[in-house]
């Protein structure tokens, strides 16, 4: 993975430095509240319902188990000992007293690690495929052109006081777990007719309150003209995207009110302005990409025979290996989730101590390195297969073994009502009920990959809008009710939900969550999935039997 | 008043006329509509010439009349609003405008760096009290990724 040089590091030293002094000035009352804001937004601070919230960046999800031990560490000492996991590969601490913010980046900075552009109107952290550099069929890594645009993105002056928050995902595969077409730039690479590798560029998707899907803006942008381009889309936007309205400020609905012509013709006019200045050249690509070799892989690896064995022998690691074990590119080695949605915990929470036991087995079975998933999880991408059973034995002691990656109990879930102050319901008790109502492994494998989605208001933190079941949290007169939506995806085949009618009561929930499932489990056509399901029946079938009692 | 000016504290020779005020002598400024309807009388007087543009003036129409102007001011009328940090940029990096660049209205100490990056040399700022440690500001960074007023090369070609 990428490491810093001295210029990264002093960049962040001297941001840690700036903030402690920002802080300081507000503490002593020479800066408002208002004027406060937008700064600490930008180190990942949020003041919360109970308690500031501090949200550190994971650049396209990537930690070394140094990094992850500092967060545990971390977690102890200035926070309740937890740390939750977002859809955007980053973390976020609870409890952190606000006085003590700058100790916390400082710490974070000693191991590479910053809560940089977090939050705030400003270029967010770059998110990518958790299975980057290790899943077959990929056209090129996204990680170190994720890491360019990180370096771009970082610190950029002109950038800082957008219209609204703006998010990128790169990915270099065709199948999308990044969801990069509810980001404000999705960038695909691709192969030309030439051959030659270059990105597709989306632009324009959002999910909150007025869920858009990208829409394309260039089918073929050459590597040397990434930096450009992206210049190009950010300086139209800034100029050109609504301030008057902070519910009409995205760019998704700049896109919108103009039009994705009229916006091409704007990024392209400025575009051919500025792209001899930004070329990108190779030296810098091959800099960077220098940190994202492929490591030194055993040969031997494919010989082994135990693995097949062990899952004959011990049906439970066989159904973890079927749910939670994906194939690497290289044969002999396995890429594993670690499922953080046990009934145990709330969706994406960590404990400390199952962080330093998490650091431990990196360095021991996957070459030091884990990652984080728009899914909420965790990842090893480097296991050799022989040594999968001695790993599951050891995440199985931690309750890290949940077997339900994709199934039903692996819900997004955004932290809601008990956390957030934006939201105006409950999220994480109902993920919890759903969690333990439906614990039966047989019957989840039997649904198969369902992904329910559920946030607390519509701000869509949990990107509701593209669950295969959507649940968003609504206040009627001081009572939590929640609107269900079927039929969404934010991968290849991405598209917005449907609604299923009127709100339902919260103590309906997770009945009306079983009723969905029971229909579908009528209407499937032998293994068709939920979501071809009720992509091919519709939403009817769906709505009558949970409003047939009323 | 004071104003920083290329990283010092000096006074300010300007004077904002608004658009009913009669033309004085000296340096003014004047906004974008009294110098389409007034172009005439304001370029043959004697003195400095200014405009004020916000993030709401459309820039390129200035373009052509950028060499009779020795100040523009860019307006940033809540600190939020960042269009004119575009501005700043087109200026010095398109157009190739060299006078004085002056950030006006609510500014704050902590945007100084970047304002500064974009290309931005002059501030008036509200608070007196603040513009002595804001100067510090200038400095909270030692380097940038990307390309800046200050240092035209991004730090990719440096490193």
């Amino acid at each position: 993975m990428y490491q810093y040089d001295n210029y990264d590091q002093a960049m962040i030293d001297q941001r840690v430095a700036q903030y402690r002094d920002q802080t300081h000035r507000f503490l002593a009352g020479e800066m408002t509240e208002e004027q406060f804001r937008p700064l600490r937004l930008m180190n990942g601070l949020y003041v919360q319902l109970h308690a500031p919230m501090l949200r550190v960046a994971i650049p396209y999800g990537l930690m070394s188990s140094r990094q992850v031990r500092k967060i545990a560490d971390i977690s102890r000492r200035y926070d309740k000992g937890y740390v939750h996991f977002t859809t955007r590969q980053n973390f976020q601490l609870n409890w952190p007293a606000l006085e003590t913010v700058p100790d916390i980046l400082a710490e974070l900075a000693s191991v590479q690690l910053h809560a940089i552009q977090s939050s705030g109107n400003c270029i967010r952290n770059t998110t990518s495929d958790q299975l980057a550099g290790v899943c077959a069929g990929e056209v090129e890594d996204p990680r170190p052109w994720c890491e360019i645009i990180r370096q771009w993105s970082t610190f950029h002056p002109e950038f800082a006081y957008l219209p609204r928050k703006f998010k990128i995902a790169v990915i270099g595969n065709t199948e999308d777990r990044a969801a990069t077409k509810v980001h404000d730039i999705g960038l695909h690479l691709v192969k030309n007719h030439e051959g030659e590798v270059g990105f597709e560029v989306l632009v324009g998707g959002g999910l909150g309150r007025t869920p858009i899907l990208g829409q394309q803006i260039r089918p073929f942008l050459e590597k040397k003209d990434l930096l450009s381009y992206l210049e190009a889309i950010l300086r139209v936007y800034n100029r050109l995207g609504r301030r008057d309205n902070k519910f009409k400020a995205r760019i998704k609905i700049t896109v919108r009110e103009h039009g994705i012509n009229h916006i091409r013709e704007l990024v392209e006019a400025e575009w051919v302005q500025i792209r001899d200045q930004l070329v990108l050249e190779n030296k810098e690509i091959e800099r960077v990409k220098q940190y994202f070799t492929e490591p030194n892989y055993e040969d031997d690896a494919a010989e082994d025979k135990s693995f097949a064995q062990m899952q004959v022998e011990d049906a439970d690691f066989a159904r973890w290996v079927k749910q939670n074990v994906v194939d690497h590119k290289i044969t002999g080695y396995k890429i594993t989730y670690i499922s953080l949605k046990s009934p145990q915990s709330p969706p994406g929470d960590v404990t400390a101590e199952q962080l330093d036991v998490i650091a431990e087995l990196a360095d021991e079975f996957s070459l030091g390195e884990v990652r984080s998933t728009h899914n909420q999880n965790l990842l090893f991408t480097d296991v050799k297969q022989e040594e999968l059973y001695a790993l599951w034995l050891r995440l199985q002691a931690e309750g890290l073994a949940t077997p339900n990656i994709n199934t039903l109990t692996d819900i997004i879930c955004c932290p809601g009502l008990d956390f957030c102050g934006l939201a105006n319901a409950t999220s994480i008790p109902l993920a919890k009920e759903i969690n333990e109502r439906f614990d039966d492994l047989d019957y989840l494998y039997d649904l198969g990959d369902i992904k329910i989605k559920m946030s607390g208001c519509m701000n869509g933190c949990a990107h509701q809008s593209v669950g295969h079941i959507g649940i968003l949290g609504v206040d009627k007169k001081g009572e939590e009710w929640y609107q269900f939506t079927l039929g969404g995806s934010s991968e290849a085949d991405a598209s917005l939900g449907e609604r299923l009618g009127r709100a339902i009561p919260k103590e309906d929930v997770v009945d009306t969550v079983a009723v969905l499932l029971d229909t579908y489990l009528e209407l499937r056509l032998e293994d068709e999935p939920f979501l071809a399901t009720v992509r091919r029946v519709g939403v009817d079938p769906f709505k009558e039997r949970v409003y047939a009692d009323n | 008043m004071q104003i920083i000016k290329d990283r010092e504290i000096v006074e300010d020779n300007w004077l904002h006329l608004d658009d009913d005020t009669e033309l004085h002598a000296g340096n003014i400024t004047v906004s974008l509509s009294r110098w389409q309807s007034e172009h005439d009388r304001l370029s043959h007087r004697e003195g400095g010439l200014g405009i004020r543009l916000s993030g709401d003036d459309p820039l390129e129409e200035i373009v052509p009349d950028l060499s009779y102007f020795s100040l523009i001011v860019l307006v940033f009328p809540v600190f939020t609003d960042g269009r004119c940090y575009s501005f700043a940029r087109l200026l010095r990096d398109r157009y190739g405008y060299e006078g004085e660049i002056r950030a006006q209205g609510d500014i704050l100490r902590d945007q100084l760096f970047y304002m500064s990056q974009c290309g931005i040399n002059s501030f008036e700022m509200a608070n007196l009290n603040h513009i002595t440690n804001a100067l510090a500001a200038f400095d909270d960074f030692s380097e940038s990724y990307q390309a800046t007023a200050l240092k035209p090369e991004p730090l990719y070609r440096r490193r």
